[in-house]
């Protein structure tokens, strides 16, 4: 299947809901890694919106990007309940662990604050990280 | 005992994968055991926990199997249910916790599930409205309104087409229960929606869960499936955020919803006359709705405003995290006192050092000092104090926290999280990043603003931290009075909390008389 034939059936399954943008974007972010601006001309096309308001929407959520990053991705909650456990001294370690081929970006909050520092790769989430074991993640995501 | 005949009992709640019970399971499974996958109890130290025959051992890892199968374990924490942490609970909302397999319809009704719709089934709406108002049921998610008020309002408000709207946005730093509901206890929270749509009037439903919550929207996804046919004709659909903090506020929610940006509208119109396409609609926290069952079963509302506080009524999930030794979910009625909370119950920090602080309500909560530990949980007595409940989390700090990088980072994170709509949320935000690296500098520099040639009126030396402090109080009223919602609006609860009880994490001592 194509890109353009994929972005098309994507569009077409979420087309019928109310709301559809956003489980279009997600269905396109995790199909593409990216939602580009050829997809968003053709959702807005499909959707009877302008680029302009499908670009706000994109840019606007954390969770969508404009270019793909083929890099493994671990978020490291860096929010107050992980900062209370010691997330922060972590960070140079995971910075260095992550280098240019893994990337490392923060998140507020897993829901997992009792047993932090906490990290997700994937679907995947890991808690009670110390440096040993968040260095270790890193290097195997 | 016997491998063959006991059940193991181990979470699938992502809090106990987090820590490895699916190495647990297995290894069990391995040694010719029958494990099943329940929700968890809320003991978080002790998770991955395991439950054989009522005796838990936790927290335990594949290497301990061998010896808990054997009754030797190092790991026995003795019967779960009399556990000290779990008997002084008063669990109503989460009746179910460690007792159920999240996704059995069977466990869910053999448990008093559905009751609770198929009696409101038989009322007519007002009088389902009137039965939540009598319970004093108020919205869990932070503001503590009315519910009953709330639904009235919307089953008033003219319009074919209603809605009911759940607030999965757990984004709130310290908080999971709503997280441990969905997965959990999803049937409870879908019946709860059920219950909320018959007495507004809405024939669809939508479940906001936030997206780094992936396994409570895989397990509320399927056990909406399970449940169509008993919630017919309402239906309900799962919508996941998209990373935005802000869309736990209810309008940029609907926003989001709408498939729009996460921006804030102002109120009014409230949503409850024009919210999700304009329509009339009911907005409810995941603890708010999940509270309905119990209070719609017959004689709930009666014995759940027979708990509680003052004002606020029934029980609330309180939520020990941060560096505390016993952290988890603690349900209990309102009143309970801090002190009691973070002191005996989660047992003072897991450090091991003193408390410094806690914060309550998440990263818009104010930061406690011990001095003040007093405190009953309860709506009101909180906001006398200058702080909040907010959804209910609690999160603690030892005595190397740093609480004027705190109140730093409470800038930043509205900064960053701002929707930028309102001008003092998404210009203040900076300002006051910018203000307490000022304040915590001791060499005093000249505002570079200050010095532009059309600035001919600003003063020539530096500003003293003082005068900083002032500006920063300033800046924080503009965005506590100025903003549109309480991302903005609140902000000022940790930053102006961290300067009062903790000048001297700001780096100068003379400025505690201007507050």
């Amino acid at each position: 299947m194509s890109h353009e034939e994929k972005l098309a059936e994507i569009i077409a399954v979420h087309s019928g809901r109310e709301g559809p943008l956003l489980p279009i974007l997600h269905d396109v972010q995790a199909a593409f890694g990216c939602v580009d601006p050829a997809a968003e001309v053709a959702i807005a096309h499909a959707l009877n919106l302008s680029r302009a308001e499908v670009h706000g929407v994109v840019s606007f959520y954390h969770d969508f990007r404009a270019v793909a990053d083929p890099r493994p991705h671990v978020q490291l909650c860096r929010a107050e309940a992980c900062q209370a456990r010691g997330v922060e001294a972590l960070v140079p370690a995971a910075e260095a662990a992550a280098g240019d081929r893994v990337r490392l970006s923060k998140v507020y909050c897993l829901g997992l604050c009792s047993v932090g520092p906490a990290a997700r790769v994937g679907d995947t989430v890991h808690a009670r990280l110390d440096e040993a074991a968040l260095v270790a993640l890193v290097e195997r995501a | 005992m016997t491998p063959s005949r006991s059940v193991v009992r181990i979470s699938d709640d992502s809090l106990a994968l987090a820590c490895g019970a699916d190495a647990v399971a297995a290894a069990f499974v391995a040694a010719g055991c029958t494990v099943e996958r329940v929700s968890s109890w809320g003991m978080h130290w002790l998770e991955p926990l395991v439950e054989i025959d009522g005796q838990g051992f936790g927290p335990a890892t594949p290497a301990d199997v061998p010896a808990i199968l054997a009754g030797s374990s190092a790991r026995a924490v003795g019967p779960i249910a009399a556990h000290p942490f779990i008997a002084r609970q008063q669990r109503l909302t989460f009746a179910r916790a460690g007792q159920t397999r999240p996704l059995s319809l069977e466990a869910y009704a053999a448990t008093g599930g559905w009751s609770g719709l198929t009696r409101t089934r038989t009322f007519a709406p007002a009088d389902v409205i009137a039965e939540v108002s009598q319970s004093g049921l108020r919205g869990r998610g932070g503001a503590g309104f009315p519910t009953g008020i709330k639904w009235q309002t919307v089953a008033a408000a003219p319009g074919a087409r209603k809605y009911v709207v759940c607030n999965a946005d757990e984004g709130d730093s310290g908080t999971f229960a709503d997280r441990m509901l969905m997965e959990g206890d999803p049937f409870a929270l879908i019946e709860g929606m059920a219950i909320a749509a018959h007495a507004v009037g809405a024939g669809q439903g939508y479940i906001y869960v936030r997206s780094e919550y992936p396994h409570a929207i895989a397990k509320l996804t399927v056990a909406i499936t399970l449940a169509t046919t008993i919630i017919a004709p309402f239906r309900l659909e799962v919508r996941t955020g998209a990373g935005a903090y802000v869309c736990g506020e209810e309008t940029s929610l609907l926003n989001s919803i709408e498939g729009k940006r996460g921006e804030v509208r102002a109120k009014p119109p409230l949503p409850a006359i024009s919210g999700l396409f304009g329509c009339p609609t009911a907005v409810n926290n995941v603890l708010t709705l999940t509270a309905l069952p119990h209070i719609m079963a017959e004689g709930g509302a009666q014995e759940y405003a027979r708990h509680g506080f003052g004002r606020s009524r029934g029980t609330t999930p309180i939520q020990l995290a941060g560096n505390i030794a016993r952290g988890g979910l603690f349900e209990t009625a309102f009143g309970i006192t801090l002190d009691e909370l973070v002191n005996q119950i989660g047992g003072g920090t897991a450090s091991g050092r003193p408390v410094k602080a806690v914060q309550v309500g998440g990263p818009l909560g104010a930061y406690i000092p011990p001095s003040q530990f007093h405190l009953p949980f309860d709506y009101e007595t909180f906001a006398a104090a200058d702080a909040l409940i907010g959804h209910g989390g609690i999160v603690v700090f030892d005595d190397t926290a740093d609480m004027g990088a705190m109140a730093r980072f409470a800038f930043a994170f509205c900064a960053a999280e701002s929707c930028g709509k309102c001008t003092p949320c998404r210009i203040g935000s900076t300002r006051g990043v910018e203000l307490i690296d000022r304040i915590r500098t001791p060499a005093r520099v000249r505002d570079p603003v200050g010095a532009l040639p059309q600035m001919h009126n600003a003063p020539k030396a530096p500003r003293s931290a003082a005068e900083d402090v002032t500006l920063l109080e300033d800046l924080c009223e503009t965005m506590k009075f100025g903003s549109l919602c309480a991302l903005g609006g609140f902000t000022s609860y940790p930053v102006l909390s961290a300067l009062k009880h903790w000048p001297e994490d700001f780096g100068a001592k003379d400025f505690n008389d201007g507050l």
